[in-house]
């Protein structure tokens, strides 16, 4: 009975399941004219395995809006290890940086050596060995691309990060709501959940094996928490009214929300581990949207006590502080890892845009041009800022690099994509 | 033949029952059912554990016939752009609610709000309960006991037309009496 009573549920989860993947395309919309030209040369032996690694390489430097990989038609030898690589060749090109390397397969696992060299210097820089399974070879290269990124750059790459993003197909009672995790990249999704009624407001644990989010699954809103790989999760609120826009603490112990119980919608920090509330905000407006300060001692958040929505800063004991004043909007802020800008949800003469506000000379400069921009979430490593947008009538996920000088479309196959939250680092 | 008080809500109670089991034949509004078809694949499921429950809530909806009086039949009400206020057309649909509301006294409503799609999404979740909670003290006003009505805001979430454009956002905002 009680396996029967497991396959019934099942079937059902399966059929109210529209699509267990939704891999996530990647279209770059703008490249940056000063990205450095590097050369990733296609690694020896690797014809046969099911990811073509150096690509994938190639594909995450791209993206980074760093660099700018060479096309494979126009490289004339293809090297794999730094001994055969003749410089001139590649000084002709114009390549700073070239990439080689060789794969080779040990019980049932690749083997993949590679090499950076430095074209002008006619140096190497760096070189590895990586052992993974077959069925980690995408792993295995944004791995490879963390290394030549930070050896070049000095910035930590942030390729092996995930996203969370959240799905929806349908109109109305009829819709089908679904949380996804996947690569940076966009690929190797995977449904974490799905239900009848929204989901929203997805946030990652600082050690990333967590997410915090609002599910509408009882008939109203409720804060929980789900480790990602075990699915197991729980509920941790569901006052009357508002439960919302959950952002974890950078210590982990902490969660801080937008609950209406006491009438107004306020801030509380939630203490995890005895489910403690502390009420952080006291006015007649709309305070949400709650952000945590790198250090973790403050709260970044949106209020519209002034009228329209607005950014404030708080310290935990202390009181507010309004950051922003370009215009009659400015929503959802969320920090630079470095503290030392904001990026937000900005509305001015072309409609709701990413921007990044420096928050010493509190200069504000819109980021790409994406409409009906929302939801903006930092890489780990400050460089790029995903967020959701309308491509042809759909949500999809659009990043733009925090200088503004990249941008890319992540495009899904069917239905509407949106509320990105990039992992922090994961490694 | 006279039905006596007690008798009478007890007709309510059984004809709310009877509608809870039934889904949704009505169509004529937008939005208006909240966790519609019990048991008949509703529900939530997490991917990787693969645990699932059933959810929905709410009691269903239609013009059914009530002891006394029937569910006002117009259950939408819109808003302009960035708005609470309820506009003067829609004063009488309140109304009706409200006296519908005082006449059954087991009878409750869930008032869903929503805006259009511009704007950060969790800042319309706000939006949405002040739209909501403006219809609640409207019809406090009228006589209805606030334990008759609960607020639920669905923001953006749950659009009722698709497009970007003023006529599908004049659509989406809106409060749904959700009986």
């Amino acid at each position: 009975m009680r396996a029967l009573m497991t396959t019934w549920l099942a079937a059902v989860l399966w059929l109210c399941t529209p699509l267990a993947q939704a891999d996530l395309t990647i279209d770059i919309t703008r490249g940056n004219e000063q990205a450095t030209p590097i050369a990733v040369v296609p690694f020896a032996d690797g014809q046969d395995l099911p990811q073509d690694v150096a690509q994938i390489v190639a594909d995450d430097l791209k993206r980074s809006g760093y660099f700018d990989p060479l096309e494979r038609q126009a490289m004339f030898a293809k090297p794999s290890s730094g001994d055969e690589v003749s410089y001139g060749d590649w000084q002709s090109l114009d390549t700073r940086y070239l990439v080689v390397g060789r794969v080779s397969r040990s019980a049932g696992n690749v083997e993949i050596r590679y090499e950076l060299m430095n074209v002008s210097g006619e140096s190497r820089m760096l070189g590895e060995v990586i052992t993974a399974g077959q069925d980690q070879l995408r792993g295995a290269a944004h791995r490879i691309s963390d290394k030549i990124f930070e050896e070049i750059t000095g910035i930590r790459g942030a390729f092996s990060t995930r996203i969370a993003y959240v799905t929806s197909q349908g109109l109305g009672d009829d819709t089908a709501y679904q949380l996804f995790v996947a690569d940076a990249d966009g690929r190797n999704s995977h449904q974490v959940l799905s239900s009848d009624q929204p989901i929203m407001s997805p946030s990652w644990s600082p050690d990333g094996s967590k997410l915090a989010y609002v599910s509408f699954e009882s008939g109203r809103p409720g804060i929980y928490v789900q480790q990602v790989d075990s699915g197991r999760r729980v509920r941790l609120t569901s006052f009357e009214g508002l439960n919302s826009a959950p952002s974890w603490s950078p210590d982990g112990r902490r969660l801080a929300m937008a609950l209406s119980r006491d009438g107004q919608p306020e801030i509380y920090v939630m203490d995890i581990a005895s489910q403690n509330l502390q009420r952080i905000t006291n006015s007649s407006s709309i305070e949400t949207e709650p952000s945590w300060t790198p250090d973790g001692d403050g709260l970044i958040y949106t209020s519209d006590r002034s009228g329209g929505p607005q950014i404030y800063r708080q310290s935990l004991g202390g009181s507010p502080e309004r950051i922003t004043f370009t215009g009659n909007y400015n929503a959802r802020a969320r920090f630079a890892p470095d503290g030392e800008s904001i990026f937000l949800i900005h509305r001015g003469a072309n409609g709701y845009r990413v921007a990044r506000q420096d928050l010493e000379s509190g200069r504000l400069v819109e980021l790409g041009d994406a409409r009906q921009a929302e939801s903006p979430s930092v890489a780990p490593n400050g460089t790029m800022v995903i967020f959701a947008t309308q491509q042809g009538g759909n949500g999809v996920l659009g990043a733009v690099s925090a200088d503004g000088r990249v941008s890319f479309r992540l495009p899904a196959a069917q239905g509407d994509v949106r509320e990105p939250a990039w992992s922090p680092f994961l490694n | 033949m006279q039905i006596k008080p007690y008798a009478r809500s007890l007709a309510i109670a059984a004809s709310l029952a009877v509608m809870a089991g039934c889904s949704s034949t009505g169509g004529t509004q937008d939005g208006n059912m909240n966790g519609t078809a019990n048991g008949n694949g509703s529900g939530v499921g997490t991917g990787t554990a693969g645990t699932g429950q059933t959810s929905g809530s709410g009691l269903g909806e239609g013009a059914g016939q009530m002891a006394g009086s029937r569910i006002p039949e117009v259950r939408t009400i819109y808003f302009a752009f960035d708005s609470e206020t309820i506009r003067p057309e829609f004063q009488s649909v309140l109304e009706s609610h409200a006296r519908f509301l005082s006449d059954n006294s087991n009878a409750s409503v869930v008032l869903q709000g929503h805006t259009d799609e511009r704007g950060t999404r969790e800042y319309n979740l706000a939006l949405g309960e002040r739209r909501a909670n403006a219809v609640k003290r409207f019809m406090s006003i009228q006589g209805v006991s606030p334990s008759q009505v609960e607020v639920v805001s669905y923001g953006e979430e749950r659009p009722a037309a698709r497009g970007g454009n003023e006529e599908a956002y004049a659509q989406n905002r809106r409060v749904v009496f959700a009986y």
